[in-house]
């Protein structure tokens, strides 16, 4: 009966006019909403595909691909080397787009996963009329910005919610399916499923977030969310500890609320790794952020936890042998991750306890979060006495032994497996001679993930040493973050739209995704204060947001202490977790919305082009890594925005590259008159793999380049481009030909320089449209 | 050592680079192309003992005739090394341009038919040369780094740091014969 629905597009009598009425037995969903619907309620694959097309036709996919050969049916493997094509007729070209489709179900299906169980577990323990709320007492009235734009919907209860999940997990089986041997054949309809599980994605992490805010009492859209602590220096080893690990918060959750509930909080530490750290931090907080998802193993290893607790998603799979190791037990949490360890969720929680801690088991499988926060909080406190913090990280006399023992094998298996190609051997040469000083110098580049250990022809405990080797600076992280502050108000949208939309605010950079960095993580932290200080407004979210609070300044400060959180020029915005990434999306769309006016309402379409053209926003996910990380950016490029990852990223198998040299690539339709008219590479690439940050930091200035942008903005933009192409290349930019558009887009003080460079590439005056790819959009009559 | 990938899982498919041998392939493959562009990545400014990787990338593109294009940010090193005609182009885009058989080269005048690589990580040159041996079957490649990039069409072994050098100072001599 629930899902009984009467929709009524139009009804008109004379004596009843009704339209776009939508009943599900007993609720009426559209009641006062002024927006029409738009085109595209729930849409299916196909509904933007040519959306999809026209931005594919001009962010062409330039292949790079990771696997010559297709092994996934048995016909294969097959060899697809240079335009052959495998026993299904598939090629190269499609077989990368494909995986990169697989990759995006992958990463969408985990966060929708972990909605559906968010949302499942918060109705349960609040009911389905909870209403969702992000911020209503700062004014945040559009709750749910993606939603509303994709599914055509305003959630205003939890319950609310399971009909956008329902859509979600149908379309996500819809294209999974369209990777099957013998489905779709064309590459850039592959990529524009991409470009669909990435949207989809998006608002599957969405609703995680906002249920979570909603129910859990999480800061709502605070630019002034407090400030937790951060960093391996902040945990007080000399208490109970547990170790929470992942991105599912319920379990975290009830481990605080035991501790409170039995006078312990303050007594027992709390502390996690990765996005469960920071969703633990806006439930409480005086619970610490250890540090992003590559600080595991060391944490680990340091013996510090008695306890860790893991829930879903970028857990080191060897979590529990590591655990063994230091002779803690492991508390699984979900389906998604059971560890081998056998599932006591219906057992008593005393003898749950106590089997754990007089060591008949290893740990549990506890699918209650309460059950689980209950046992993990008195295992950590009755396990702490016994095992006295026992740590796998040797002393330092034992790395100089290490050193000694090393062969320094001729083909440096150690380095060869090491992702940053780090000189390990360098390293141990210099410990034989009692030196551990090249050793600590590797920590900061090392991400933590124990291949050079396993490479070892002498089975030498290479991370753990490199960690041993670091004490001083492992003392020293103590760092603070802000706290996730979730959505962005539609106040601060107000105060800010215009001036990003005309450019006066040269743009947003959001600094997101994952911790597998091509050299130190503080690089991150280098390229947000750059933007900051620039006044560009900086997003961050995940292990991203970690690693810009582990550094600190001349002044000794750490960037959150030195910006405020507020999203405005020279802001540095933490919103949470992954699934919070919503928010910066969400921050894009509330400025069609609220300052373009624009209908969101199931009107995607409109609003992409309208972002595409006129939002100067960009996202960097310099250590992305995860299938996550992969549909988070697709999600953005259906939008139009422009991703750059690091130089791990080209291993996502495809680039979405623009040809700045081709002019018929760069024609958008002036919106006042009809024509079509050039606008300029802007912003010039979809995605993009830097090689330095320095050319992250470059290209960044460059991609918030938008067709729409005044002249006093364009001005602004080229001249942050400039400086920083003069600062960190040491000299000019080469392109500015294709951004100045006229004299005017030059400020005074550079405009006699490059005017004068122009005309000598021949330059010419170009008109500023009212740009749009939409042919609809044309204001023109007849 | 064996012509084998650096980064021991960076295996390719059933098409893998020829090893250059002697680093007169390399010349050999200069002479005859009718258009070379040498990429160098940010890592060739490594110093070695007479000069840096760029130093000799630099000096083996303008013997040799070829193109020279820095990526990440390092033209201002070129530049002061007085190659005016360097151009700077982020690897990505050199990627996705030599890719194209229509692509008329950094100055116009034509298509490449042969891109050496020096100094990008190791695993983004492995990602390019990947997409050109793919996509670009007018373009042979060589790469000229310290370690097998099974990818190309020619390409060093793993070497030490003193026979790369070694090397890399072969081919610049024989070129600046060549030349002379
Ligand atoms: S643990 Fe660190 S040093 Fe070892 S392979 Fe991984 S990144 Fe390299
Ligand atoms: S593999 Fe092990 S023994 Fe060999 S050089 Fe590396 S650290 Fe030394």
């Amino acid at each position: 009966m629930e899902n009984i629905r009467i929709k009524v597009d139009k009804v008109k009598t004379p004596s009843l006019h009704l339209s776009n009425l939508e009943i599900t037995l007993g609720k009426v969903l559209e009641e006062e909403w002024e927006e029409k619907m738009g085109p595209t309620p729930f849409p299916t694959s196909t509904d933007l595909r040519s959306w999809d097309h026209k931005l594919l036709q001009k962010y062409k996919p330039v292949y790079l691909p990771y696997c010559d050969v297709c092994c996934l049916c048995t016909m294969g493997k097959c060899d697809l080397t240079s335009g052959k094509r495998g026993a299904c007729g598939l090629d190269i070209w499609a077989q990368q787009s494909r995986i990169v489709l697989v990759a995006c179900c992958i990463g969408a299906s985990t966060h929708v996963g972990h909605a559906r169980h968010l949302v499942e577990y918060l109705i349960n323990r609040f009911g389905r009329d909870a209403p969702i709320d992000i911020g209503s007492k700062v004014g945040v009235e559009i709750e749910a910005p993606v939603t509303r734009l994709v599914c055509g919907i305003k959630p205003k209860k939890l319950g609310d919610l399971e009909e956008v999940l329902s859509y979600l997990e149908r379309e996500i089986v819809q294209l999974l399916a369209a990777t099957h041997t013998g489905q779709e054949g064309d590459n850039i309809d592959f990529e524009s499923k991409v470009f669909h599980a990435g949207m989809i994605d998006q608002v599957g992490m969405e609703v995680a977030d906002i249920a979570q805010i909603s129910a859990l009492g999480y800061p709502k859209a605070d630019p002034e969310a407090p400030l937790v602590e951060l960093g391996m220096g902040t945990i007080d080893s000399s208490k109970p500890m547990v170790l929470v690990i992942g991105h599912n918060v319920p379990p975290a959750a009830h481990i605080i609320d035991y501790l409170q509930d039995h006078g312990l909080m303050g007594k027992v530490e709390v502390a996690g790794i990765c996005c469960t750290a920071h969703d633990l931090t806006r439930y409480n907080p005086k619970a610490k952020i250890v540090g992003p998802l590559s600080w595991q193993l060391r944490f680990i290893r340091s013996g510090v936890p008695d306890v860790i607790v893991v829930d879903e998603q970028c857990i080191r799979t060897d979590v529990l042998k590591e655990a063994q190791a230091i002779k803690a037990p492991v508390i699984a949490t979900t389906a998604k991750d059971c560890q081998g360890l056998p599932d006591l969720t219906k057992e008593d929680a005393d003898e749950i306890v106590k089997r754990i801690v007089e060591g008949q088991i290893p740990g549990a499988l506890i699918l209650k979060p309460e059950k689980a926060g209950e046992v993990a909080a008195r295992v950590a406190t009755l396990i702490a006495p016994k095992r006295m913090k026992f740590k796998v990280i040797p002393d330092v006399s034992v790395v100089i032994e290490w050193g000694k023992r090393c062969a320094q094998c001729k083909d440096t298996p150690c380095r060869r497996a090491c992702p940053n190609d780090l000189p390990i051997p360098e390293a141990m040469d210099a410990a034989e001679k009692g030196d551990i000083s090249k050793f600590a110098l590797l920590y900061d580049l090392c991400i933590g993930c124990g291949r050079c250990e396993h490479a070892c022809t002498n089975a030498a405990p290479i991370h753990s040493l490199i960690v041993a080797s670091a004490q001083k600076q492992i003392r020293d992280e103590k760092f603070y973050v802000r706290s996730g502050r979730g959505a962005v108000q539609d106040v601060e949208i107000r105060r800010v739209g215009g001036p990003i939309v005309l450019g006066e605010i040269p743009g947003v950079i959001a600094l997101v995704g994952c911790s597998n960095y091509p050299a130190s993580g503080v690089e991150v932290a280098q390229i947000a204060e750059e933007f900051a200080k620039r006044r560009y407004i900086v997003v961050t979210s995940g292990c991203s947001a970690m690693s810009i609070g582990m550094y600190r300044d001349e002044e000794g400060k750490t960037i959150y202490e030195t910006f405020p959180g507020s999203f405005d020029a020279g802001g540095v915005t933490n919103v949470g977790s992954c699934v919070a990434n919503a928010h910066i999306a969400g921050a894009a769309i509330k400025i069609a919305s609220i300052f373009a006016k624009r209908s969101l309402r199931g009107n995607y379409e409109e609003i992409a082009d309208y972002i595409h053209n006129r939002v100067g926003a960009v996202g960097i996910a310099w250590g992305a890594m995860s299938q996550k990380a992969a549909a988070i950016a697709s999600g953005f490029w259906r939008l139009g925005v422009p991703v750059i990852v690091g130089p791990h990223g080209s291993k996502y198998r495809r680039m979405l590259l623009g040809r700045s040299d081709r002019d018929e690539d760069w024609m958008v339709y002036d919106a006042r008159t009809g024509e079509k008219v050039y606008a300029g590479p802007c912003p010039e690439h979809l995605f993009y793999a830097a090689e330095t940050k320095e050319e992250a930091m470059v290209m960044a200035a460059k991609l918030v380049m938008r067709a729409n942008d005044t002249a006093k903005g364009r001005a602004i933009k080229l001249s942050h481009y400039i400086d920083l192409h003069k600062k960190f290349y040491g000299v000019a930019p080469s392109d500015l030909h294709l951004f100045v558009r006229s004299e005017s887009d030059l400020s005074v003080t550079i405009r006699e320089e490059v005017m004068k460079v122009l005309k000598e590439k021949g330059w010419k005056e170009k008109p500023i449209p009212d740009p749009t790819l939409l042919p609809r959009m044309i204001r023109k009559e007849g | 050592m064996a012509a084998e990938p650096w980064q021991v899982a960076e295996i390719s498919g059933p098409v893998k680079a020829f090893v250059i041998q002697k680093p007169a392939v390399v010349v050999g493959m200069m002479r005859k192309a009718q258009r070379a562009v040498l990429v160098a990545g940010h890592l060739s400014l490594q110093r070695l003992k007479e000069g840096s990787a760029l130093d000799y990338a630099l000096d083996i593109a303008k013997f040799g005739g070829a193109d020279f294009v820095a990526t990440a940010h390092i033209i201002g090193e070129v530049k002061n090394r007085g190659y005016d005609n360097a151009y700077s182009m982020p690897a990505m885009d050199i990627a996705g341009r030599l890719q194209d058989a229509e692509w008329s080269g950094l100055d116009g005048k034509g298509r490449y038919d042969l891109a050496l690589f020096i100094g990008l990580p190791y695993y983004m040159a492995w990602t390019i040369l990947s997409g050109l041996k793919h996509r670009a079957t007018h373009l042979k490649t060589i790469s000229i780094d310290k370690y097998y990039q099974p990818h190309a069409t020619w390409s060093f072994p793993n070497l030490t740091e003193q026979a790369w050098e070694e090397n890399l100072k072969a081919v610049k001599e024989a070129l600046r014969g060549v030349r002379r």
